[in-house]
């Protein structure tokens, strides 16, 4: 948002990428891809690219941090310097902290954290290709390495960000939408209960505009937790067929 | 954070519609507000609500623009949560607290285009005005986050612009011009807290301590949304949020009585 283009984009309902504008761009999601972790994914969401790692419940370090009733849970979130045009300077931004705690906050209601009290549960989420939505597929692969792990959950999380581009609204912002369109709306989701666990907004938008942004995003949350759990039973699969 | 014994007597309270200070569900405490009490900042504001008080500056410098935005000024917020606002707050570089509150604030401000930043140009690719926003809560008692947007709005709206010497290519910063800040939008920020399955604003610190969540709605003069934050561990419904959006609509209309 905030940046000019002259650039239109979107011609006779298509996008730049050929896309319509209900179409979300090719998701694929692969569970248990690092074997150190307790549990991990890689996910693909058109170019943005993600690796999600768990390890944990393990021991709290420092140790004033251990909670006495429930798990310490602690996301982190990381654009790999060579993942955007220009390079990011590695480490933790503002913008990367503040990206770091919504998605704490969004994993959170879906883990029964007082299943596991006096431990952490971390989760390293990197991006190392970003072409828009890098929050919201991070946290859709959390969901999944979580599940991996074999942390118990209410539901998985499945989240996706849209917004309006050239005065219309369209699902799952690519990067030129996300830089020079209208508005930006991320959200995660428990798609069983239709929970919402991270909602965040930036741009213009009217009231009924915002509200039918909602309801595409969630409408389209509800295929991505159809991959996330196909993902996981591939992951069973190949397990079976190791003999593991 | 969190007590079992205070969040169960808070939650039936609220359930029925009530609160310990005898507000109802969606009123704010007493609002004041002081202009400017801070001679040396550009603009300032001193906003009080209930016991909670924050202390906003504007600073306004002239520097480098970003190079994807050659001609616009630059637009910084930043909040420090000093420790002696709360026993809370320890000193320090800015933790994830601090750093998601400046940056919502930071957000209403940016998005709804409330500083016309093309206007604070001075010479394309070299220089340009570099607005900083500073917070500093004074006392936390809860709703950091409405209090301190109000404030950065008022603050912003009597920031005056420094001198600046064309010449010497320097800003004269002891030399106040009767220029104010070139703005174009108001926007309000409408925040609210989840306890069990009640939502109320202006959540005081014995309340917030508790809440299961909460979301920040930032609304313009034109009653559009140009921003919105979800925090914390609960979840919302979808008809909740639009209901909030509606609410929040509403509400910044009150609360623009209080912008000066």
């Amino acid at each position: 948002m905030g940046g000019t283009s002259t650039e239109k984009l979107v011609i006779k309902n298509k996008r730049l990428d050929g896309r319509k504008l209900n179409e979300m761009r090719k998701l694929s999601i692969k569970a248990g891809i690092i074997p150190n972790a307790d549990g991990s994914a890689e996910l693909a969401l058109g170019e943005t690219k993600v690796i999600a790692a768990v390890y944990g419940p393990r021991e709290v370090l420092p140790k004033h941090l251990q909670k006495q009733d429930r798990a310490y849970l602690e996301c982190i979130y990381d654009m790999a310097s060579f993942s955007t045009p220009e390079r990011n300077r590695p480490g933790p931004s503002r913008r990367s902290v503040e990206i770091s705690k919504v998605i704490t906050e969004g994993l959170a209601p879906a883990i029964f954290l007082e299943k596991y009290p006096k431990t952490k549960i971390d989760i390293y989420l990197e991006i190392t290709n970003a072409n828009a939505g890098t929050r919201c597929a991070a946290m859709t692969a959390a969901a999944v390495a979580l599940a991996d792990a074999g942390i118990e959950m209410r539901d998985l999380v499945a989240s996706i960000a849209s917004g309006k581009v050239d005065g219309q609204l369209a699902l799952d912002l690519a990067q030129k939408e996300d830089n020079f369109g209208e508005a930006d709306v991320p959200i995660a989701v428990m798609p069983r209960t239709k929970e919402i666990t991270l909602l965040q907004m930036d741009g213009d938008l009217t009231k009924e505009e915002l509200q039918k942004i909602i309801q595409m995003n969630l409408k389209a949350c509800d295929e991505i937790y159809k991959v996330q759990k196909q993902a996981l039973k591939n992951s069973y699969k190949g397990a079976s067929k190791n003999g593991e | 954070m969190g007590n079992k014994v205070i969040k169960k007597y808070l939650t039936e309270l609220l359930s029925k519609d009530k609160r310990e200070d005898g507000r109802t569900l969606d009123s704010y405490r007493d609002i004041k507000i002081e202009v400017n009490p801070i001679i040396r900042a550009n603009g300032s504001a001193k906003v009080t609500i209930g016991k909670t008080e924050v202390l906003v500056g504007v600073k306004l410098d002239v520097g480098e623009p970003f190079p994807d935005t050659p001609n616009q000024g630059v637009l910084i917020s930043n909040a420090e949560l000093l420790p002696l606002a709360s026993p809370k707050f320890e000193s320090g570089p800015p933790r994830p607290p601090a750093i998601e509150l400046a940056r919502v604030v930071d957000r209403g401000i940016r998005e709804s285009k409330m500083i016309d930043l093309e206007k604070l140009c001075i010479k394309e690719k070299e220089k340009v005005w570099m607005v900083f926003i500073d917070i500093y809560p004074l006392n936390d008692d809860g709703n950091l986050f409405d209090a301190s947007a109000l404030g950065a709005l008022i603050a912003l709206k009597n920031a005056k612009m420094p001198k600046y010497d064309e010449k010497e290519e320097k800003v004269i910063y002891e030399e106040l011009t009767k220029e104010y800040l070139p703005l174009t939008e108001e926007p309000v920020l409408c925040t609210f807290y989840k306890i069990g399955s009640s939502i109320f604003l202006d959540a005081n610190k014995k309340e917030e301590n508790e809440i299961d969540c909460r979301i920040s709605i930032a609304v313009t003069k034109k009653n559009t949304i140009a921003a919105m934050q979800k925090g914390e561990f609960g979840t919302f419904t979808e008809k909740e949020i639009n209901s909030l959006i509606e609410k929040a609509i509403q509400k910044s209309k009150e609360l623009r009585k209080f912008i000066k």
